[in-house]
């Protein structure tokens, strides 16, 4: 058994990793810093994968940061070295291979890893899930023979990999238990709206029905709750995803549904962080831990992770994770940020808009918290800012309800110059 | 990091006209990347990208589309690369980076090459192109060196980069007076029958410095020859025993650029205290002990001594703010044609004073930003200017506190300190108000 030593040991190579070692290099210029990834791939984004299936991106152009900018964060890169334990006492960490790393300071970044629901059947029945780059080519394989798709989930995933599909020929039908679409970002008029084009476009929308059977293989048989009978060639589980924590397991280090972390993303273990997908921080409106599991949200927690780890003191700790995503499909463009789904009453005001694009804002206490858009132009970084400052609207209420765009971009004017 | 390029925004200026989003949206054959927005009370706001050190847009970015460049500092976009998410967006605080519709991408501000549409399509002056550090190191790095590589100064004293870029810009008609301090111990006058400069350089008494400058002056205008005399002295050489020669020069109005840079002591000869020094200070003449506690006075101020001399330009420079200091020697050249034209230039000493080589530029930075040291400039026609802003100061405490040369300091010290920072700067204010009431 081999044994080695990293002041800072990053597990995890996606944003949060890769942010957490920029910071470290901001402040520590010269503590040994070691990447390890459970991928024999550079590191790269999940949110790619659904434009490698589509051919958009290249998958050898995919990588995040490559050898060189390793070598200028004088930082280590391992591929292939998938963490399967984790002794915070002895302050170690095992590799699936029976390699063994030793740190000072550690970060959990594992991310997050697909749910398979429990289906009668699914388990034995071929299916492609996506979240990792050997996940995106095998579905991209598969797709190229294949005559008709099912999709299982509705959300960011299934969706666009829906889109994809159709556009490759396909015959797609989509799956969905809850009866809209991109629920935890849009209310039920957006959902439908989105929903309503996936049908244009001739993917069946089967929202509101549970898959209750599966069996055989290409073509696979798939039963749902109302009696339907699908059969598909191409089977696509994108039924959420869940944090990596398998390797906690057992362990002393407190998780409930991700690993549990304070405003500087520290866990309940002396020397251990997290953060990412697999963290589960305080939600900023509800102030209760939430999993708040997307892109923006990793980067923000991989930075703070990576400051607190090499003791930077302009750490600014983290102010709560909101949901926030931005969604093309089928050439249309869809952003929701904060709470933008919350139903009208619940103390709160709604305003909705559907001239030239649909536009839906959330105000409480004449303050942001919710705003979501599809086809038209809002800036949703300075939206997110104006929910987390909790910027009073009241003296330009109207013309921030008639006029999003150009309102909130004179606030931080005003705020910035 | 390297100040870079950027847009700056005069809001009292724009009227809205929107003559700079056409120019942009022309230049880039799409959506215009410049944003002017209605603001409150009619004034106009502005949404721009400000192309950020550590951008948030790079950082959401899942297909390595975007880059900061570490050379020019632009946030680049790569066609190629980016796939249409738009998460960048969400990243921007500042409406840098938005979906062009006309495009089917986004879009944002890429300077164009150095030169930006907006800038001059604007007709009241609203935008203005700010060139900065980088911009001036790539300029002066291709002038000529008029230093031998390997000066000897201490590691993160910023002579050695402030002689260099002033000599870069003077170029090679000139002659170079180094009275005794760290300049000329640094290597510049020479060693043995050689000297470290290109141009013909001498090391003058610390008590002759700007009398001999003002002779070899009249004596090259005598021949008929156009010659810039500079002094590249130390306060020891300009505040404390280089006074009265000096003050006779510029009494006199000769033609001459006086440069000292300030680092508040005798620092190559064992760190004793001058005039320059502060109050507070540690030094080996004012030692901290059982009964002394650092220097016990207040430094004297000569900047505000060379505009009492009615000098033909005064400025007082920190290399923090080096394109502040490049305007300022452009006009104290022009001015040492005429008259007598006096810089003075902030050189904390990590040696002397007791702070982290790597650390120079923040202090000075926060020598400025606490108001320890104001940036401004006098003519006798147009009185007294501040270059920099000293409405909003840090307390002084920022400041001291980065250094070891006060760290023995007490409350009531640190409060003497910032009294008579506040004091010099309403005395120098108060010269400002006159100077723009006349």
């Amino acid at each position: 058994m081999t044994e080695s030593h990293a002041k800072y040991l990053i597990v995890g190579a996606s944003h949060a990793g890769r942010e957490a070692l920029a910071a470290i290099r901001m402040h520590d210029p010269e503590g040994r810093l070691v990447m390890l990834s459970g991928e024999k791939h550079l590191p790269y984004s999940p949110t790619i994968l659904p434009y490698v299936v589509s051919g958009r991106s290249l998958p050898e152009r995919t990588a995040l940061a490559g050898a060189e900018w390793f070598a200028e964060n004088r930082a280590e890169l391992v591929l292939d070295a998938r963490v399967t334990g984790v002794d915070p006492a002895a302050r170690a960490v095992r590799l699936a291979d029976g390699r063994r790393w030793t740190y000072d300071r550690l970060l959990l970044a594992t991310g997050a890893e697909p749910v398979l629901p429990p289906v009668e059947g699914l388990e034995r029945v071929r299916h492609h899930v996506l979240r990792t780059l050997d996940d995106a080519l095998a579905l991209r394989r598969h797709a190229a023979t294949a005559r008709r798709a099912v999709v299982l989930g509705a959300g960011l995933v299934g969706l666009h990999a829906a889109e994809t599909l159709a556009e490759a020929g396909l015959d797609v039908a989509v799956v969905e238990m809850r009866p809209h679409v991109l629920a935890e970002y849009f209310d039920p008029r957006a959902s439908a709206l989105i929903r309503e084009t996936f049908e244009r476009h001739g993917i069946r929308m089967l929202m509101g029905r549970r898959l209750e059977r599966a069996a055989g293989t290409e073509p696979c048989r798939l039963g749902l709750d109302d009696g339907t009978e699908l059969e598909a060639d191409l089977l696509l589980v994108a039924a959420g995803v869940r944090p990596a924590t398998a390797m906690l397991a057992g362990g002393p280090i407190a998780t409930d549904r991700g690993i549990l972390v304070d405003p500087r993303m520290r866990t309940n273990a002396e020397g251990v962080w997290a953060a990412g997908d697999v963290a589960q921080a305080d939600g900023f409106l509800s102030g209760r831990p939430r999993v708040n599991g997307t892109l923006p949200e990793a980067v923000e927690q991989g930075r703070i992770a990576g400051m607190d780890m090499a003791g930077d003191a302009d750490l600014v700790p983290y102010g709560g994770g909101l949901p926030l995503n931005t969604y093309g499909f089928f050439g249309r463009h869809a952003v929701a940020v904060g709470a933008a789904a919350t139903p009208e009453g619940e103390g709160v005001e709604v305003h909705t808009d559907e001239a030239g694009g649909y536009c839906r804002i959330v105000l409480k206490d004449n303050r942001l918290i919710g705003l979501a858009a599809i086809d038209r132009l809002v800036d949703g970084g300075i939206l997110w800012r104006l929910i987390q400052r909790r910027t009073d609207l009241a003296p330009v209420r109207d013309r921030f309800l008639s006029h999003p765009l150009e309102t909130a971009r004179a606030l931080m004017s005003q705020g910035w110059r | 990091m390297a100040a870079q390029d950027t847009i700056r925004f005069i809001p009292e200026r724009c009227d809205g006209c929107g003559d700079c989003m056409k120019a942009c949206s022309k230049a880039k054959g799409g959506a215009s990347r410049v944003s002017i927005v209605a603001g409150r009370d009619k004034s106009w706001e502005m949404a721009l990208c400000r192309q950020c050190g550590d951008p948030k847009c790079v950082a959401n970015c899942p297909a390595g589309a975007l880059d900061k460049h570490g050379g020019t500092g632009i946030v680049g976009w790569s066609a190629e690369l980016c796939v249409d998410c738009h998460l960048c967006t969400l990243g921007c605080a500042y409406g840098g980076i938005a979906f062009d519709p006309a495009a089917g991408h986004v879009g944002k501000c890429d300077l164009c090459d150095g030169a930006p549409a907006c800038v001059p399509a604007c007709g009241k002056g609203a935008l203005e192109h700010l060139s900065a550090a980088a911009r001036l190191h790539q300029a002066h790095a291709a002038r000529e060196d008029m230093f031998v590589p390997g000066l000897s100064a201490c590691q993160g004293c910023n002579s050695e980069l402030l002689i260099r870029h002033t000599m870069r810009r003077i170029g090679r008609d000139s002659i170079v007076a180094a009275p005794p301090g760290c300049i000329p111990g640094m290597g510049t006058v020479g060693y043995n029958g050689q000297t470290g400069t290109k141009v013909p350089i001498f090391h003058p008494l610390l008590t002759n410095t700007a009398a001999m400058l003002g002779g070899i002056k009249r004596q090259y205008e005598r021949k008929g020859r156009d010659v810039t005399v500079v002094a590249l002295a130390g306060d020891g050489g300009a505040v404390d025993v280089g006074f009265q020669s000096l003050s006779g020069a510029a009494e006199r109005g000769e033609r001459v650029l006086f440069i000292c840079v300030d680092n508040e002591g005798y620092m190559n000869t064992g760190m004793q205290a001058s005039g320059s020094t502060t109050f507070g200070s540690w030094t080996s003449t004012t030692p901290v002990g059982e009964v002394g506690r650092g220097k016990s006075t207040d430094g004297k101020y000569l900047p505000q001594l060379m505009m009492g001399h009615g000098c033909a330009y005064v400025a007082t420079a920190s290399t923090a703010f080096l394109d502040d200091y490049h305007a300022k020697l452009d006009k104290a050249l022009e001015a040492s044609r005429a008259g007598f034209a006096y810089l003075h230039v902030h050189a904390p000493c990590p040696t002397g004073w007791r702070f982290p080589a790597a650390m120079t530029t923040e202090v000075c930075r926060r020598q400025v930003e606490s108001n320890f040291v104001t940036l401004w400039e006098f003519t006798p026609a147009g009185g007294l200017r501040f270059t920099r802003g000293v409405e909003h100061p840090r307390p002084v405490t920022d400041y001291v506190r980065m250094i070891g040369k006060y760290k023995h300091l007490s409350p009531a010290d640190l409060e003497r300190i910032q009294a008579s920072v506040d004091r010099r700067v309403e005395t120098l204010q108060g010269f400002q108000r006159r100077s723009a009431a006349e």
